[in-house]
């Protein structure tokens, strides 16, 4: 009995880990991924894993040279990385690509302090980076199944067509994701098999986004527009499962959750309906992302063995 | 308001379940620290030379928190020294060589017509709460406002990994549990009886069932962890709260663990005070795991050795479950009152492992059964923003490791909670 370990309760600890959860994350995107690259063909392919390698890539080489521990093995930057990548077209050039991945990682994830400190959800701002500089670049959508480089006329996206009031697509095509869009978002039936699985699992709560898709729906339909078509289209399900969940970037109790999924719902329709841009989903996400301090702040849990305050002792 | 307060699931490895519980005989010198409770130590009344008798008062109690330590045996006292005793403070220790003829004190008298002479014999038997507290159980029996308590609630949930002490004194004495809490009803003049015991303990369930009568009721709880906090079994049984700074007794209810009220009723049968205490000995790395009756002051190591030894290589020494207890660099400290376990585990079971950035994944926040904000405090605290720590109420933590149970990035957050609330106290 020598070298006996002395440390604080508690001795035992759960199986759960940082690397673990982002690891079911990745399992949760797959099928969407898949799809995607079905879909999309070989473009698809490279820019998932351009997205992937670079953010990985950036996180190894900043850490390095900054002398600070290497912490890619805990996978955030792959996801950071591979959503990245889920949220731009196949069309985007690969390099845009790397460097949407590099501003994601080093500008918004390591500039702030690494994995729990950035305020904003990396990706995202990655990717609404280079849409602001590369307009025409990255919002090429195409169908799927047609040859980017033979037959390459943007074809308009679902939320094109519901914005000019054009006639839409049957419903199971949608469901299915066969309409153009970005690489991740097109097939809502993967998605939701990801969201699933992330919530069996206890990897995401809930509350984000079902407050997040009931908001967009209810909003868009009291507006006059087709809720449903509403929440199957533009990203709304892939920024609702899996983007607006971000730990980091969102709030910690379930009362904040649900508020902040009531306002990126809220953002997102006016944003789509009112704004000239289609982009609401990431607008309206790195929008509560920016409030997650305050909202924290708001919904503090208060404790059932607290004192209560004079006011409420009153009011008794 | 929730029914139910959050808690967590750990595994419960009750090696020690079904293993009865054997005597360990006398074979070394005794170590008796002077605290062995919540409160003021004792004063020794031996000094070196003295021969001692078994049940003989060594250490005086002179304050009210307080309750008097016996020699567990009889025999000559070697040595009387201040030392590290296992609630990290020093105290004098009484080291007692035994005669091995282990002669008993003459058996104190005791006639029990009230409350006031139950509370009288309880301190003079030394006893205190043997579930872990070790709080003294004279002065838990005599609340101020004794006519306000309607509630009895015997602790028997040992929600612990590992531990089984609780549940061989119901399997082996529950007679004694029985009498104790005919007494306690009828002496504190209460109506409702209960006696909490989790759902991963089916036999002492239907033993103490069949017991019951009219006389208390068992009710069964989730094996959840931690279903045995003194708030968490309170409000479960009885839906009422114990607030900041109160005590159960302020809404209405005493709560016993059932190895005291056994221990208290033989204690009260026999007229010999508290000596000897079931200890579980288990982890990994123990041999034999099995339930022992050790004399109170039996190094930790000589109890290992009496279980076959040490086997793999140990990381932690753990005196008490793994959730909750005190880690030791050695084996030469005793068991006292309030062990209920000493348990040797590997680096598999026991790993600290090192701590990454927080994720903020917030399921600390949904761990907690009191629902505090552990992540909140840890930010709060190496701010030194004291503020935030009282206004989200760090003091109500009752360091139960949930928080840090189910950290993904294994932050040390209770370790942190027990710093910010010294770092209250202080200010204070
Ligand atoms: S469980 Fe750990 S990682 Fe998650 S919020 Fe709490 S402290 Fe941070
Ligand atoms: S140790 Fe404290 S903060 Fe952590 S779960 Fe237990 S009571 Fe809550």
């Amino acid at each position: 009995m020598d070298n006996l370990t002395v440390t604080s309760s508690p001795h035992f600890r759960s199986n759960n880990s940082t690397s673990k959860i982002m690891l079911y994350v990745i399992l949760a995107l797959l099928p969407t991924t898949v799809v995607g690259c079905v879909y999309f063909g070989i473009n698809a392919v490279l820019v998932v894993l351009t997205g992937v390698v670079f953010a990985v890539l950036s996180e190894y080489i900043y850490e390095k040279i900054m002398k600070q521990p290497i912490t890619v093995g805990d996978l955030s930057a792959a996801v950071t990385g591979l959503l990245l990548a889920l949220n731009l077209p196949s069309t985007t050039p690969l390099w845009m690509v790397a460097l949407a991945s590099a501003i994601s990682i080093i500008v918004v994830k390591q500039l702030f302090g690494g994995i729990g400190c950035n305020f904003a959800n990396p990706a995202l701002v990655g990717r609404i980076v280079i849409t602001l500089c590369f307009t025409s670049e990255t919002s090429k959508f195409i169908e799927p199944f047609v040859n980017a480089n033979v037959d390459a006329t943007a074809g308009a996206t679902l939320l094109n067509s519901i914005a000019a009031n054009e006639k839409l697509p049957e419903l199971w095509r949608v469901f299915l994701g066969l309409h153009a869009g970005c690489i991740g978002e097109v097939c809502s039936l993967a998605l939701i098999v990801g969201g699933v699985f992330l919530v069996v699992t206890r990897v995401i709560n809930p509350a984000i986004p079902l407050s997040y898709i009931l908001t967009t729906y209810l909003f868009t339909t009291a507006l006059g527009y087709d809720g449903l078509y509403g929440i199957l289209s533009g990203g709304l399900l892939l920024g609702a499962i899996f983007m607006a969940t971000d730990y980091v970037t969102s709030p910690l109790t379930v009362k904040g959750k649900i508020i902040f999924g009531i306002g990126c719902g809220v953002i997102t329709t006016v944003i789509r309906i009112f704004g000239s841009n289609a982009e609401g989903v990431s607008y309206a996400i790195v929008f509560m992302n920016v409030l997650t301090p305050l909202i924290d702040n708001l919904t503090a849990k208060k404790s059932p063995f607290a004192k209560p305050n004079k006011k409420e002792a009153k009011a008794k | 308001m929730a029914l139910h307060l959050k808690t967590v699931n750990v595994r419960h490895h009750k090696l020690t379940a079904e293993k009865e519980t054997v005597i360990m005989p006398y074979s070394c010198n005794l170590v008796i620290p002077m605290l062995q409770h919540i409160g003021r130590p004792c004063v020794p009344t031996v000094k070196v030379g003295d021969s001692v008798l078994k049940g003989q008062i060594i250490g005086e109690a002179t304050e009210f928190m307080s309750a008097p330590i016996h020699a567990s045996t009889s025999g000559k006292v070697v040595s009387v020294r201040d030392m590290l005793c296992p609630s990290g403070v020093y105290t004098p220790h009484i080291e007692i060589a035994p005669d091995k003829e282990d002669k008993s004190i003459e058996p104190l008298s005791f006639k029990i017509d009230s409350l006031s002479d139950l509370v009288d014999a309880t301190r003079q038997l030394g006893m205190v709460g043997l579930g872990g507290a070790g709080f003294p159980t004279s002065i838990k029996l005599n609340p101020k406002n004794i006519d306000e308590v309607d509630t009895l609630i015997v602790n028997a949930t040992e929600c612990e990994p590992f531990i089984t002490s609780d549940y061989r004194e119901m399997l082996e004495n529950a007679e004694d549990i029985k009498e104790g809490i005919e007494l306690l009803k009828k002496l504190m003049n209460i109506k409702n009886a209960y006696i909490g015991i989790e759902d991963n303990k089916p036999k002492a369930i239907e033993i103490m069932k069949k017991l019951s009568g009219d006389i208390f009721e068992v009710k069964t709880l989730k094996s959840r962890y931690p279903q045995g906090a003194e708030k968490v079994i309170i409000y479960h049984l009885t839906g009422r709260k114990v607030l900041e700074g109160q005590l159960p007794a302020d809404v209405g209810v005493v709560v016993i663990n059932v190895t005291s009220l056994g221990s208290l009723v033989r204690g009260l049968k026999t007229g010999l005070p508290l000596t000897h205490k079931r200890v579980t000995v288990s982890g990994d790395c123990v041999k034999e795991p099995q339930n022992v009756y050790a004399p109170i002051g039996t190094p930790i190591d000589k109890i290992i050795e009496f279980c076959g030894g040490v086997v793999n290589e140990p990381e932690k020494l753990i005196m008490g479950g793994p959730m909750m207890g005190v880690t030791m660099c050695h084996g030469s400290m005793p068991i006292i009152k309030n062990t209920n376990a000493v348990l040797l585990l590997s680096k598999k079971l026991a790993d600290t492992p090192e701590p990454t950035a927080c994720i903020r994944c917030s399921k600390c926040v949904s761990a907690c059964p009191f629902n505090l904000m552990p992540t909140v405090f840890e930010h709060a605290y190496h701010d030194g923003d004291l503020e935030a720590l009282e206004k989200h109420k760090v003091m109500l933590c009752m360091e139960c490791g949930c928080c840090s149970f189910v950290c993904p990035a294994k932050r040390p957050l209770v370790q942190t909670n027990r710093l910010a609330k010294a770092a209250l106290r202080e200010k204070k």
